[in-house]
């Protein structure tokens, strides 16, 4: 229950109620969207949007830029641990 | 799956193991003792299970379970509630399937269905109210639980049947909240936790900023987390960073998900709908002030507790269950008494055996089952 899956909106099927298609993994559903449309913004405007759906809702925006930043990151990491590896490897004793 | 697989990478994995490794054999040398870092959340109990997340780590690094899954701290007494509340002719019962087999003082939800009960698992409240729409001559029930993650959920749904003018439709209200009980942990004479891992989706919902008493009061370093394996490996290593510098602050490793103020939206549905309880009752650590939610006064037509009359039982736990030990991280799920032998997920005694979140039920499904007898012949653990 407590686990998010990542979807992108489809449609809006509700403007009133703030209802939209979700698809996650090919798999369709109606679910609603008021905690990622702000006040005074308008619901078609997040089609194309990827949430993260829990329980019928979209819950929060998942910000591409942030996951980017964050993979770059990583990949960093990853390169300063080859070069920590190739140096401990060649160092004088 | 796009936001999934790139954070399950393991050669990334592999890069960071490194990294924590290399920085933890340096704090051990500092210290001489192991650190303890607690993830809260069941989500990442689960996400270090099932990808064997421990078996990464060095000696030098304990992760201790904590109490984040809202179906195992649910007290006896709330799932008899639960019972009785479904046993009335006129009602339907909805609930999320994780809470079906948690066991009561006499039967789980599962087993009352079995016996005649109207049960019924739904994957949203909104289900639960559409369900109330259908059927104008039953009573709906929602049973509402979880932390933060959740509430706002519930509350939009409650909200929406009052807009509605559903009047068949109500919450039985059990939602809990993180903060209060991070702090109970913090002040326990018997848990020295060096650092935590924090609750990512209840982030995405309160925001960073109920997390700053963490470092401003307990001088304790907090990542607020994501839950594939690479989130849990990068946090990891951002707390040991801390711990090495000797400093703490909150970092937010999610940025992808968690906005630092949280969600508005959710938190003001949030508030409209639910106020704190003096204290809620949890199963294994006992009652803890304002860790509870209830539905306002404005909302009492959507109140299962009132609608009913609800009076709330206090129902200790079997005897021979040590799930407020497991909990609290004294003892490792495998040194309980009853551990794989009379209880297990088939047939759970303790709650923390029941959800797939629950840290009983993840060494069970997930851990080296020789390993872990031996272990137990080895400490003598009575079988």
């Amino acid at each position: 229950m407590c686990l998010g899956i990542p979807g992108r909106i489809v449609a809006i099927t509700d403007a009133d109620k703030l209802m939209a298609r979700v698809d996650v993994a090919g798999v369709q559903r109606e679910i609603n969207i008021a905690c990622v449309v702000d006040p005074g913004q308008a619901p078609d405007s997040i089609i194309g949007t990827w949430v993260l759906v829990h329980v019928g809702f979209a819950m929060s925006r998942i910000d591409e830029q942030e996951a980017q930043k964050t993979l770059q990151l990583l990949a960093e990491l990853g390169e300063m641990q080859e070069e920590l590896t190739a140096m401990q490897s060649t160092a004088q004793p | 799956m796009k936001y999934v697989d790139e954070f399950r990478d393991p050669e990334r994995a592999a890069a960071l193991q490194q990294r924590i490794k290399h920085l933890a054999a340096q704090i051990f040398a500092r210290r001489g003792r192991p650190l303890q870092l607690m993830e809260f959340c069941g989500g990442h109990t689960h996400t270090i299970f099932r990808y064997g997340i421990e078996q990464l780590l060095p000696d030098s690094i304990e992760l201790v379970h904590g109490p984040g899954c809202p179906v195992c701290v649910l007290p006896r007494g709330r799932v008899d509630d639960c019972v009785a509340l479904a046993q009335r002719p006129e009602v339907i019962f909805t609930t999320f399937g994780d809470a079906m087999r948690v066991p009561g003082s006499r039967q789980s939800l599962l087993e009352a269905k079995a016996a005649g009960a109207d049960v019924r698992m739904v994957y949203s409240p909104l289900d639960a109210l559409a369900l109330a729409r259908k059927h104008p001559s039953r009573e709906v029930i929602f049973f509402a639980l979880g932390f933060e993650t959740t509430m706002p959920s519930t509350a939009l749904t409650v909200l929406r049947a009052a807009g509605e003018n559903i009047g068949n439709f109500s919450l039985f209200c059990n939602h809990i909240t993180t903060v209060p009980t991070i702090k109970a942990i913090l002040d326990s004479a018997d848990m020295k936790i060096d650092g935590f891992l924090a609750p990512g989706h209840v982030s995405m919902v309160v925001g960073e900023t109920p997390f700053h008493f963490v470092c401003d009061h307990y001088h304790k370093p907090l990542v607020i987390t994501g839950f594939e394996p690479l989130d849990i490996l990068q946090s990891l290593w951002m707390l040991l960073r801390q711990i090495h510098g000797g400093y703490c602050s909150v970092e937010n490793q999610y940025s992808r998900v968690v906005a630092s103020g949280g969600n508005d939206a959710g938190l003001n549905a949030i508030h409209q709908v639910f106020e704190l309880r003096e204290y809620f009752e949890w199963r294994g650590l006992g009652s803890i002030d304002h860790s509870g939610v209830r539905i306002r006064e404005q909302y009492a037509a959507f109140d299962a507790e009132r609608k009913f009359s609800l009076v709330n039982l206090q129902i200790a736990d079997p005897k021979s269950c040590q799930c407020g030990e497991v909990l609290k991280g004294v003892i490792r799920p495998w040194q309980c008494k009853v551990f794989g032998e009379q209880c297990n997920p088939q047939k759970p005694l303790g709650a923390l055996m029941v959800s797939s979140e629950g840290a009983c039920a993840a060494y069970y499904n997930f851990g080296d089952q020789q390993a872990l007898i031996r272990l137990r012949e080895e400490n003598g653990v009575s079988v």
